[in-house]
């Protein structure tokens, strides 16, 4: 039994026939090109998969694909044409990653939290990214990130 | 050299950092390969040792959407890295739970997932060896029969007729003599179990074979090269005709050097045409990669009362689990090594690799020095409490020191260690005591030194093509893989500093055995001094084509020509600069409207030519076994709750001798990196396994690796230069280092807090709550 659904996908209109059992992250992957949301662990424990659907993070790799009909997607892919490139930019300019393999989850981590809370503390901050597992950095740097990125908001607010 | 440099030893934003913050960075599982892929499933073993008596695939042959099985009797080969005591796919006999069977060749991975459930396999059970001390019982059952028919590199030796997979011994001096002389003795015994890398990436592997016999394979890994050359040798193709190509990799840290999974992949033989795709899960990640070594340590080390070392005797036991190959080199290395970074008169150490029937073990960061430094740097601490001297005090004293004899009666390298513990110790604030306002917290320090060198074979080469385009960018070819270590941007920095091409216009490729030239593997810590040198020798060859086109076509002395801001300059005119761009593809026309030169290319090669692996097997002497040493010291403050048992680390420091730092950034990096990964193995990453030899704990619930909440409140990464005479720019490699003092750091901190020894790692809050409560515990003071 194969089934058409339709959501929004980084700003534009898609369709794709998804099978009962299939998991959002093999759609994304396998039959939408997007690459940037990472199989990991394939239980929701590692958030490489993570991905925005209606304004809060999923693990891809957990939710039926059938489950994200009529809902509307961001992935990494859509984060310069969605206007959210500064996130990206303060990471790299903190060097905040090294085999790059969970950033997208992480930046997808990051959007989540600053949109949610314009002002979170150290641990808040913390809080909101100990989903998201790397064996690389020991988080110093994407630590010191977000805090910049934050500093920079609040600057613009007041 | 390294004065008044532009770009090495400078702070810069990673080259790969861009592509790996906008998704554009693609890992093998990100290539696209059309209609026609494939997807290969595995049958597991679920028993650790048992006798294979039949396989019957005939079920999952006929299953619709099955495109071909294979089993040991197709691929029979036995391959390794040192001694080939692997096989692609068992004939006989699985020696450790999750050995893959067969494999299944499908049109989806469901399809071929159902077909493994189809094939049908008779056993017979053979009891599980699950201890090193059982393996090595006279009347052990041999794990491997065989032994004595494998293949093996000279300097490799294993013991046919028992489970020893190899041996280095070291014989330096008279230890009983030493021992003699001791004014105190400690002997004790050390156990650091096995871990996993838990790369966030798992090993994948896509294959094709074609009708023109031509293998192309898309592998996640750190050893290109010296995986078409373990396959060109089992499967019979010539290496041309074997193309590896390795997209960036999602972390490696020993795991994927070498080859493991990628030779099941070569069953795509059986479907031509079609590209084959296995993914590991993350069970199958635990379960069949492979694993850090356990280790079994007794250490016996006796010092005078002034605090000097006279003795070491060190006896290691490997458990290298079912197969050896590449783990033998973590034996070799340790045990020219295991004296830890002092200087000791009289040495005898036996590292021993061990077989029983848990998952293959191989190189993890560290290459098996984290192991033996867990009981040597415990030990450094107990014998300086012992004999009344301060734990740092006593490090000092028999710090190894530039020109000592190391092990093995060479001589040690320009070494910074005093410095490195000196600067560790004043970071840390040793010697100052603290006191937490919680009743429950004691808060303590530990400290421990550490050092290692790259474990290769003598004769491991590196090589760099360097290639200029039209606007005098360049591409900079090498198989030196970047894993996340920063290895690209120390390339691309070589290259910039030698042509004076900014780093914006240079890109590093990463490695495609077709057509970049040859690396051995991206391991032991040795690319950045390794392939740095050919690098820089590339770098110079181009250098020497620029002026020698330059100085034909103009009439000038090369002696004067020098480069400067992407132009050729002369000494002796100071209006003449010509930029890159002007000539490097098109050449440079001549009064008489000819042209001279061509595209200009460099080329470099390295290997050491002073190393020499052949010593003698009883003493571990006559030979020059490692290139050098990299030194270093850590040190950890912790709070200690003394009702949950539970540790945390506050603050680290620690000081690594790299020679000279080409990216002092990411050198930092990887000081914070190597001690979180090191912390999660100190305080509770272990695999569990049931009595029957089956892992328990194969997800990151279960086996927990560090988060952000783990990560200490105040980290302080510390760099000294010490110059390596024969380092590019003065470098020495330091990124495994730094995951090597941190179990004897926490260790000796938890000492330090409560007066609990602990001498089996992980240091788990059950162990830190419940032993003080034992009726036998006595405290160390």
């Amino acid at each position: 039994m194969v089934r058409e659904i339709e959501f929004t996908l980084n700003g534009y209109h898609q369709k794709v026939s998804v099978k009962p059992g299939e998991k959002l992250l093999d759609v994304l992957r396998d039959k939408l090109g997007i690459t940037s949301a990472k199989y990991g662990c394939g239980k929701g424990e590692c958030g490489a998969c993570t991905v925005n659907l209606d304004g809060k993070t999923v693990r891809s790799c957990l939710m039926y694909a059938v489950e994200a009909d009529g809902s509307v997607i961001e992935t990494l892919e859509g984060f310069q044409r969605l206007g959210k490139k500064e996130i990206q930019e303060i990471y790299q300019k903190h060097n905040a990653f090294q085999c790059g393999f969970c950033a997208p989850g992480f930046i997808l981590s990051t959007d989540e939290l600053l949109s949610q809370n314009p002002d979170p503390d150290e641990e808040e901050i913390k809080e909101a990214l100990a989903g998201n597992l790397c064996r690389c950095t020991g988080y110093k740097n994407i630590f010191s990130a977000v805090k910049e990125m934050v500093e920079i908001r609040k600057g613009r607010e007041s | 050299m390294s004065k008044n440099t532009k770009v090495v030893g400078h702070d810069a934003v990673r080259i790969d950092m861009e592509e790996k913050i906008t998704g554009a960075a693609l890992y093998t599982d990100d290539l696209p390969f059309g209609p026609n892929l494939l997807h290969m499933s595995v049958l597991a073993s679920p028993h650790a040792h048992a006798e294979i008596l039949n396989i019957d695939t005939s079920e999952a042959e006929k299953f619709p959407g099955v495109m071909a099985v294979a089993t040991g009797k197709d691929y029979p080969q036995k391959f390794g890295l040192y001694l080939q005591d692997k096989s692609i796919l068992p004939v006989d006999r699985v020696r450790y739970v999750g050995e893959q069977v067969a494999v299944v060749i499908a049109r989806t991975k469901e399809i071929a997932d159902e077909g493994c459930k189809l094939i049908k396999v008779d056993y017979k059970i053979l009891e599980p060896i699950l201890d090193v001390r059982d393996a090595l019982k006279e009347d052990a059952v041999l794990i491997h029969p065989d032994l004595g028919d494998y293949q093996v590199i000279p300097w490799i030796n294993p013991q046919p007729g028992t489970n020893i997979s190899h041996i280095r011994k070291i014989r330096k001096g008279d230890v009983e003599k030493g021992f003699e002389e001791a004014d105190f003795i400690l002997e004790d015994e050390y156990h650091v179990p096995h871990v996993v890398h838990a790369c966030i990436e798992t090993h994948i592997s896509v294959a094709r074979y074609d009708y023109t016999k031509r293998l192309t394979m898309w592998n996640s890994t750190q050893s290109p090269h010296t995986q078409r050359h373990i396959m060109a040798n089992a499967l019979g193709i010539p290496h041309k005709d074997i193309r590896i190509i390795a997209p960036y990799v999602g972390g490696g840290f020993g795991g994927k050097a070498g080859i493991s999974m990628e030779a099941l992949t070569v069953a795509c033989q059986k479907v031509p045409g079609y590209p084959v795709k296995l993914r590991w899960s993350r069970k199958e990640e635990f379960l069949n990669s492979s694993q850090r070594q356990e280790l079994r340590a007794t250490v016996k080390m006796g010092v005078t009362k002034e605090g000097k070392i006279t003795a070491l005797r060190h006896i290691m036991h490997w458990d290298v689990g079912a197969s050896a190959e590449y783990g033998n080199n973590v034996v070799n290395a340790t045990g020219f090594s295991a004296t830890g970074p002092y200087y000791i008169p009289n040495v005898s150490i036996d590292s021993v690799g061990v077989y029983t029937n848990h998952p293959p073990c191989a190189a993890y960061r560290g290459f098996g020095y984290s192991e033996f430094h867990f009981g040597i740097e415990s030990h450094m601490d107990r014998i300086a409490k012992a004999i009344g001297i301060d734990p740092v005090e006593f490090r000092r004293i028999n710090a190894i020191k530039t020109d000592d004899e190391v092990a093995y009666k060479c001589h040690m390298n320009p070494s910074g260690m005093l410095e490195c513990i000196d600067k560790v110790a004043q970071a840390i604030e040793w010697g100052k005591e603290e006191v937490s306002d919680d009743p429950d917290i004691v808060i303590a320090k530990g400290f421990a030194s550490a050092w290692k060198a790259p474990a290769m074979p003598p004769n491991a080469g590196s090589s760099v093509f360097i290639k200029f385009s039209e606007d005098g960018s360049i591409n900079v070819l090498v198989s030196g893989m970047e894993i996340g270590q920063g290895l690209h941007t120390a390339v691309a920095k070589f290259a910039s500093e030698i042509l004076t091409v900014p780093l914006n216009k240079i890109r590093v490729e990463l490695p495609d055995t077709d057509r970049n030239p040859y690396e051995w593997q991206t391991v032991a810590s040795h690319e950045t001094w390794e392939l740095g040198n050919a690098t820089i020798r590339a770098a110079r060859d181009a250098r020497a084509k620029i002026f020698d086109v330059v100085s034909r076509a103009f009439h000038l002395e090369k002696e004067s020509l020098y480069l400067e801001d992407g132009k050729v300059k002369d000494d002796l005119d100071p209006d003449f600069a010509l930029p890159f761009e002007d000539f490097v593809i098109t050449g440079i026309q001549t009064e008489f409207n000819t042209w001279v030169g061509g595209p200009i290319m460099g080329i470099g090669s390295f290997i050491p030519e002073f190393t020499n692996a052949m010593v003698d097997p009883d003493t571990g002497m006559g030979g020059h076994p490692n290139v050098h040493y990299t030194v270093g010291a850590g040190a950890v403050k912790i709070e200690l709750n003394k009702k949950t048992g539970v540790v945390r680390v506050v603050k680290m420091a620690e000081g690594f001798d790299c020679g000279k730092a080409i990216n002092p950034d990411l050198v930092k990096d990887q000081i914070v990196g190597g001690f979180i990964q090191g912390l999660g193995t100190a305080l509770y990453e272990v695999c569990i396994f049931d009595d029957k030899g089956k892992m328990l704990n194969t997800n990151f619930t279960d086996y927990k690796i560090p988060t952000i909440l783990e990560m200490p409140d105040e980290m302080i990464p510390i760099i000294v230069e010490v110059p390596q005479p024969d380092g590019p720019f003065g470098a020495r490699g330091m990124s495994e280092h730094t995951m090597i003092p941190v179990m004897p750091a926490v260790a000796n901190a938890i000492a330090n807090a409560i007066g609990l020894r602990i001498k089996d790692i992980p240091l788990t809050a059950e162990k830190v709550a419940l032993r003080p409560l034992q009726k036998d515990f006595v405290a160390e003071k």
